[in-house]
Parts: C-alpha cells; structure tokens; sequence
C-alpha cells in the first residue's frame, strides 16, 4: 500500500495530453499540464465511465470525450453545473521521470 | 495585495450583473460595497408584471437574495440612498449619513416613471409603476377598490392594465394615440391586440388626453380635455420612463437624455466612474430593456477586471408583451418606408398577423401576432443581416418550413404540457427546463445548457429553448448576442479570428491566442479544435497539426464507441468494392474478432469494438490490402454515395459511380468546418439521395446539375441548386471551388446547410458561379491543400507513428 512506483518518462507524455496507465486493478490516466505541472486520475469520468485519458486537458481540466463533463485534475470533481468524483492519485516528477502512489 | 474598493450605486439588475460578470472575471480584484435604495435584495425588475397578476411571487423574482451578497463578500447597504459623490474626494454619501470610499464607482440608478404634471397628481393613488412598492400599492387597492385608470397604452401600462385587471379591478386603458404600443407595433397589430384585450374585459379610451386628476385627499375621477370624465380610484401613469440622471447631474457629469457614457461604459466626464443600464446615454440612445444592459453588464466588467478589451457597440432589441394568453412580438424598423417592401399575413379569425420588413433582402424588422414561435428566428436573420432572397416565398412561414422536421411541428411551447420533452438527445422535458429557469435564476441559453444539457448536444431544439426562455423570464430575457464569441476563452468572433489569422500572418495557436488576448493560457476544446482547424486550412503546407488540439476520434482515426471501444471504416470509393476487397475486409474481421459488422449508410462496412491499442495492427492489415482511411470519424470529408448509373441502370443517363469515384479520389482526407458528404445519383430518380448531401451531383441527359448545402440529420434540409454544367471535368473544378470555399469561409462545426442558411446562396454562387478567376483560384487552393492531406493516417500510423498514442503502460501493481 502506499508506495511510489515509477511509470513513466515525463517526456513521453505529450504535452496537454495524457498517458494511459494499467495496473492489476484499474486504469489510470496520467495528464501533463502546459507547465509540466502532472496529475492522476483513475480512467473513468464519473458520468458514465468515458475514459477521460482519451479526453482534451486544458488549464488543469480535461473534458470526457463521451460527453463533455469537465473534471478538475487536482480534486477529481466534476465543474459545476455537473456533479460527480472520480479518484485522484498522488503523483510526483522526480529527475524527469513520472512516479504514482499506489 | 492591495484591493481597491468598488462602490456600486444601485441595486438593481444592471449593476448586479455587472459585479456578478465581474466576480467571474477577477474575484479577489475588489472591496465592494453596494447601495441600494429600495429595502430588498436584487430582483427581477422585468417580472414585476407577473407578480401584480399573482402569477409570479415575490420570492419567486429575486434574483439575489442577502445570503449572495454575505457569500461574495460584498457589504450591502439596502434602503440607503445615495445623495451626493464627492468626485474630489472619491467618496459617496447616502441620505442617513453613511460614507463610502471608491477608487472605481458603478452607476446604475435605472430608470423612474415620467410622471405627467397634471393639476392633481399629488393625491393619493396616483402611482408610476416601476417597483415592490408600486405594485404593492396596486394590489392593496384593488382589494378595497374598484376603478382603476391607467394613462398610457405602451407595453409597460397594458402590462399594469392587465395584472389590475386580473385583481379584480375595473380598467381603462387611456391612450393619447390612436394605436396602442405604437413604438413596437403597425396598426393592423395593434388593433388585434386591443380587440383580445377588450374581449378580456379592459376597456379603452383611444386618443384621450388627461387634463386633471380629481378629488380631495385621493383620486376619485379623471377628467379629460374633451370635458369627459371617469371615476378612478387608482391612476397608474405609464407613459414612459426616463434615465434617472439626478445623481450624476449633482456630481457634474456630463448629461443628456442619459448620463453619457463611452463604448467602455465609462462616464465622459470622469473615467473612474461607470454607469450602466437605464441611467446612461451610449451613442446617443438611451436603452430600456434588459438585453442590452447585459451586454453593458459584461462590458463594464471586462473594463474593470482590467482587461480593457471589450468594446459596448450597442444591442439591437426586440420586444415581447408578458400578457399570458396573448402572443406578442416586436424588433427593427417594423414601420418601413420607401426603401422597403413588407410580406404580410394577416387571418383575422385565428388572431394571426405577422409581418416582415425587408430591404435589399434582409429583414430590417417584424411585427408578430398570435404565433411568435419564429420571432427569435427573424431577429437572428435581422441582426446577421442574412440574404433572404432565396427562401424569402416562404420565410413567413417560419423556420420549420426550411425543413426543421427535427420536432414536432407544434412548437407553441406555452401550450405544451410539462412532460413534453423538448430536448430529445438529453431527455430533458418542458417541467425540467422551466424549473431550472426559475430556480436557477437562469437567462442565457448558454446557462440553460451548462444546467440542463438541452439544446446542449444536436442544437435541434434551440429555438425551443429558447422561447421558453423568453416565456419564463419573460420577453426581455438575454437573447444570443448578435455578435457572438467563438468561445469562452475570447471576445472575438469566429469571423475575426479567422480573418486576423490571414491578415496579420498567425501561424501558431499561441500566436493568435497571443494576438486577440485569449483568457485562458492553453484555451479550451472548443477553441483548440477551431484554430487548429483555421491554421490548417489558412497554411496546409506550413502548419503543423496539434494532435492536442484535436477531439479523441480524430487523434485515433477512429469513432470512440461509448465502452471506450473504436469503430473502423475503410474507404471504399463511390462505394464500389470488388471480391477480393471484401475477402480482405473478412479476414481482418475474423482475425481481430470483431465482435459487429454494419453496412453503413454511407455504402462502406463499419467494424465495431476494436480496441485502441489493435488499431495500428488491423490498420496495417487493411492498409496492405490497399484501403486507407474513410475519416468515417473526422470532421473531413467522408463519402461519396453514389447509385448505379449508366453502366448498368436502363435510366442512367451518366457514369455515376465512375464519376463518384473521382470525386471521392479528388476530395478523400480534406479536413472540413464539419462533416461534409457527397453523393451522385444517375438520373432524377435520385437514388443516390443526392439532395440532402453537402454536395449533391445528379446526373441528366445533357450534363450534370450540381446541388448544395443539404442535409439528412438533424434538420433534413433539401439542397439548393448550384448551377449545371456539361462535363466531369466541370463537376470536379465546381466541386473542389466550392469545398475550397466552404473549408475557409465556414464557422468550425457549422455544416454547408447552415452556413448557406447564415451567409446566403447569392454569396456561394458569387465566388464560384459569377467569377471563373475565382473559382479557378478556390479549386488550385483546394488542391494544394490536398497534398498534405492525402498522406493515409492508417497506413502513418500502421508504420509507427504517435505511437505512444496507442499504446498504454502496463505496470504490475
């Protein structure tokens, strides 16, 4: 529980955009901000499950490629008017390279 | 950081709207404080009519209640007139002594009632209407008495006349002219309003002048100059209003009608102070409706966030009655003169009367009555300055009859029950919408949409939304601003950007969002996928395409399914196939499992449920039995449908699908505004459906006749007729012109139907009928940009390119 495990290169994730991430359990995204600033944030929109690594990052949002719920990156909530949570992962840059607490 | 303070003078709507814009904008960027003189929160001005008729209550009007004001950090100072500004001390001082210190000063004191300087209009009951407190004086007379009079016959008095009425009251309605509401209604209008009206029980004293309000302490008669008399115990006076200026008088800023003010709201006399709304002169006219206020609203804002790049140019308004019962509708120049030509119908019997003004084929105003359903369509058309000439035999017949067989033809929402679903993508019901309004406080079909989702995916039912928006706020509710921005991150237009792109030799997205001083530093999806687009057509050979920029189905080369799964479509030209191309299209099938087969609408075989990381592999299959993409996915061009012509048909008149296959050879990979389908039928018959395309070809003894801008979807739209010419050759150059001219002149995401709609046919059938130069010039641009675009995405990327793209990361964890 609660260990870092690298994952990737943080070059390898294009900016404003995102890497897909499978582990045993679940699917995570990881997104790369237009400062390099990087969030984690488990594959799912709380919606109706839209893979929101698929989706468009702008600011620290991405929009879900399904519908278009915008979820905030830090928190995992849904932007208002819409409602919902998807979980966020603690995620850090060390030497350029991308690692995610499991 | 050092807050400055903002003092705003005015508690009503146009200077709440402006602090609540502002709070968008920049929240931390004030100390504010607000004075208002009436003892309640911020309320709906326009619904006071509702409210005297007991269909609306008080609650049911705030807009902003304390809790607003507390939750903001704004200190509210209700019941507190403002009497004088110290401009040397940058300081406002209300009437029980309270002092306030601006760096920056709103004023929106509104509007007050013209009250006429009749002998007697001091007594008691005698009343404008403009507040809570008017209308609470008119509903505690009309239970203990019975004659009311109202002076004046405009929309604001016939707004009192009927909710006094409504309380049981007996009215007269005194008007000076002959016409009732003569600034936003014709005669022939104007004499069905007062007929319903006076079947409702209001009776009507036309061309009446008042000469004396008589009796002791309160009313007790009116006295006319024809020597004629009424009893009255209530004289509502609404002849008008007028910009209430007597605080900026005192504190010296220059006045006319209205204090006036720049296109950044600021006063002309002292930059540091703003006013807004009904108080203020902006080029010399002084508005008295809500839409236009909103529009100063965001102005102002934008000004004092300190943004500085909105620009007030003034609003085009329009006018709706808030009787229920009676359908009302007004904007423009609805008179006309004798530059114009008006289209009438008039039918007495069913209360129906509409009118359009029409000058060089634009309308320059309408008059509606009975059925408004297409008010808010006549005022887009009025303020687009859209070419009518081509539906114009039938534009009184309203929008439907373009071939809006989207909903239900019957579209009078106030008679439809609240389980009546409006938005038929979202499942969103008339009772949903309503509610939302009212609870909500929404006013703007952009709020309507972020809350409810209606008319927020195909658009079908926007004019839906939008009267019932105007039904629930009433008329004057924020109607889509005529200029409207391409998104949220910017105050230019599409248009504008699009032209700076050129003009000014952009050719990177952060170069324009540098340019036109975008909001937000990386944009949004909405303007990201535009100016990636408007790049790409405006340099095809330079520019390099942001895949960021791009929504996931064009990223991937494939339609994202709603389990995360990809759908792929090969390109199967003019929808020929042979043998050997299907057995290739089996195999990759078998060998990839896939799990559904379509044939699709467009004469090619659609393969579901691939995932994303077996795309490059089937692509690479596929791409060695020598299919590229079909952009099934993209908004580019997709098909070429074609029927089976000449070759076989015993009506073909021409080689229709060796024609398709040309144009599909010449078209395939060209990015478009939006989707754009082709089609080529052999003969009339039409088999080839060819007249709902983007491009319809249908074929005929001497040549081929060239249709455009229809449409099967949403909104079935039949093609107009572009020209007929004699050769293939000529079918492909007009085909690639006019591609060519709508890839650079359309909105992104608007399709040639639309676009045709907005822009007119006379504007297509100049640059490509009427000058061959230019046609000739759009056809060599359209090629050009098909070199690069002709590269096949499957194959690129079957041979490793954006890998990373399509593979995940696995970790063992």
């Amino acid at each position: 529980m609660s260990k870092w495990i690298e994952v990737v290169e943080l070059n390898k994730i294009p900016v404003l955009g995102s890497r897909l991430i499978k582990t045993r359990d679940t699917d995570i995204a990881v997104f790369r901000g237009s400062d390099d600033q990087v969030y984690a944030i488990r594959d799912a929109c709380p919606h109706k499950g839209g893979p929101l690594s698929q989706g468009i990052m702008h600011g620290s949002t991405v929009t879900c490629p399904l519908h278009n719920w915008k979820i905030d990156l830090s928190s995992g909530n849904a932007l208002a008017p819409d409602h919902g949570c998807s979980n966020v992962f603690a995620v850090k840059v060390e030497g350029g390279r991308v690692f995610l607490q499991l | 950081m050092h807050k400055e303070n903002l003092v705003l003078i005015g508690n009503g709507m146009a200077g709440v709207r402006t602090l609540e814009e502002l709070l968008k904008l920049a929240p931390d960027h004030y100390n504010i404080t607000v004075f208002g003189e009436e003892p309640y929160g911020n309320y709906n001005r326009i619904m006071l009519s509702p409210v005297l008729a007991s269909e609306k209550t008080i609650e049911q009007i705030m807009l902003n209640g304390e809790q607003w004001y507390i939750d903001n950090g704004i200190t509210l100072h209700k019941g507190k007139k403002v009497e004088q500004i110290n401009r040397a001390r940058r300081e406002v001082i209300a009437t029980d002594g309270t002092v306030a210190h601006y760096d920056r000063l709103i004023i929106a004191t509104g509007s007050v009632p013209f009250m006429l300087p009749l002998p007697g209009a001091d007594k008691a009951g005698v009343i404008g209407f403009r507040d809570i407190k008017d209308v609470d004086t008119m509903l505690a007379t009309a239970s203990q008495y019975q004659h009311a009079v109202v002076i004046g016959g405009g929309l604001l008095g016939l707004e009192a006349a009927n909710g006094l009425m409504k309380q049981g009251m007996n009215v007269t309605v005194v008007h000076l002219l002959d016409t009732l509401m003569e600034r936003q209604l014709d005669k022939p209008a104007a004499a069905m309003l007062q007929k319903s009206l006076a079947e409702r029980g209001m009776t009507f004293l036309m061309e009446h002048s008042t000469a004396e309000i008589l009796g002791q302490e309160r009313v007790t008669a009116v006295r006319f100059k024809n020597g004629t008399e009424i009893p009255a115990d209530l004289v509502v006076m609404a002849v008008g209003i007028k910009p209430n200026t007597e605080l900026g008088k005192s504190a010296g800023l220059y006045c006319e009608r209205g204090i006036v003010v720049s296109d950044t709201m600021q006063t002309i006399t002292d930059p540091k102070i703003y006013a807004i709304g009904e108080c203020v002169q902006h080029r010399g006219i002084a508005y008295g409706l809500v839409a236009p206020l909103f529009e100063q609203a965001k102005v102002a804002a934008n000004h004092l966030a300190k943004h500085g790049i909105a620009r007030y140019v003034g609003t085009v308004t329009s006018t709706k009655l808030k009787v229920t019962g009676i359908e009302l509708f007004s904007a423009g120049d609805f008179t006309g003169n004798d530059q114009t030509e008006d289209i009438v119908f008039k039918d007495a019997a069913s209360g129906t009367y509409k009118k359009i003004v029409l000058q060089d084929n634009q309308v320059k105003g309408a008059v509606l009555y009975g059925d408004t359903v297409d008010g808010s369509w006549y005022f887009q058309l009025m303020k687009d300055g859209t070419d009518v000439s081509a539906f114009r035999d039938t534009l009184l017949f309203g929008q439907h009859h373009l071939g809006d067989s989207g909903h239900n033809p019957d579209t009078r929402v106030a008679s439809l029950p609240d389980n009546a679903e409006i938005c038929g993508c979202n499942g969103v019901c008339k009772g949903d919408i309503v509610k939302a309004i009212t609870e909500k406080k929404l006013f703007t079909l952009d709020e309507v949409r972020a809350h409810t989702k209606a008319s927020a995916s195909c658009g079908s039912c926007t004019g839906l939304v939008e009267s019932l928006l105007a039904h629930t706020v009433g008329g004057d509710y924020s109607a889509t601003p005529k200029t409207k921005p391409l998104c949220k991150c910017t105050d230019y237009t599409h248009d504008d950007i699009r032209h700076g792109i050129i003009q000014h030799n952009l050719k990177t997205m952060p170069a324009v969002r540098e340019h036109f001083e975008w909001k937000t530093p990386d944009g949004c999806p909405s303007c990201r996928n535009a100016l990636n687009y408007y790049l790409l057509c405006a340099y095809p050979t330079e520019y390099v395409d942001d895949a960021q920029s791009r929504y996931i189905n064009e990223r991937a080369h494939g339609n994202i399914q709603k389990d995360g799964s990809y759908s792929v479509v090969p390109r199967m030209f003019g929808g020929m196939c042979t043998s050997d191309q299907l057995r290739a299209i089996a195999d990759v099938a078998d060998k990839y499992q896939v799990p559904t087969m379509k044939v699709t609408g467009g004469q090619r075989i659609d393969m579901f449920g691939i995932k994303k990381e077996q795309l490059p592999a089937m692509w690479k299959d596929l791409s060695a039995a020598g299919f590229v993409s079909g952009h099934a996915y993209g908004k580019a061009m997709r098909t070429v449908k074609t029927c089976v012509g000449s070759e076989w048909c015993r009506f073909g008149t021409q080689d229709s699908t060796g024609l398709g296959v040309k144009l599909e050879e010449l078209t395939w990979g060209s990015w478009m505004p939006h989707k754009f389908k082709l089609a080529v039928s052999g003969c009339p018959r039409n088999c080839a459906e060819a007249t709902i395309k983007d491009i319809g070809v249908v074929c005929v003894d001497s040549g081929y006749e060239l249709h455009i801008g229809g449409n099967g979807g949403i909104k079935v739209r039949v093609t107009d007729l572009l020209c007929k010419v004699a050769t293939e050759e000529e079918v492909l150059e007009y085909t690639g012109a006019f591609c060519q001219f709508y890839r650079e002149d359309a909105h992104y995401l608007e399709r040639t139907a639309p676009w045709i709609e907005r822009v007119g046919l006379e504007k297509v059938k100049t640059a490509i009928l009427s000058d061959a130069a230019n046609r000739k010039a759009l056809y060599e641009r359209f090629l050009i940009s098909q070199q690069p675009a002709q590269i096949d995405p499957w194959k690129a990327r079957a041979d490793g390119a954006e890998a990373a793209e399509f593979t995940p990361i696995m970790i063992e964890a």
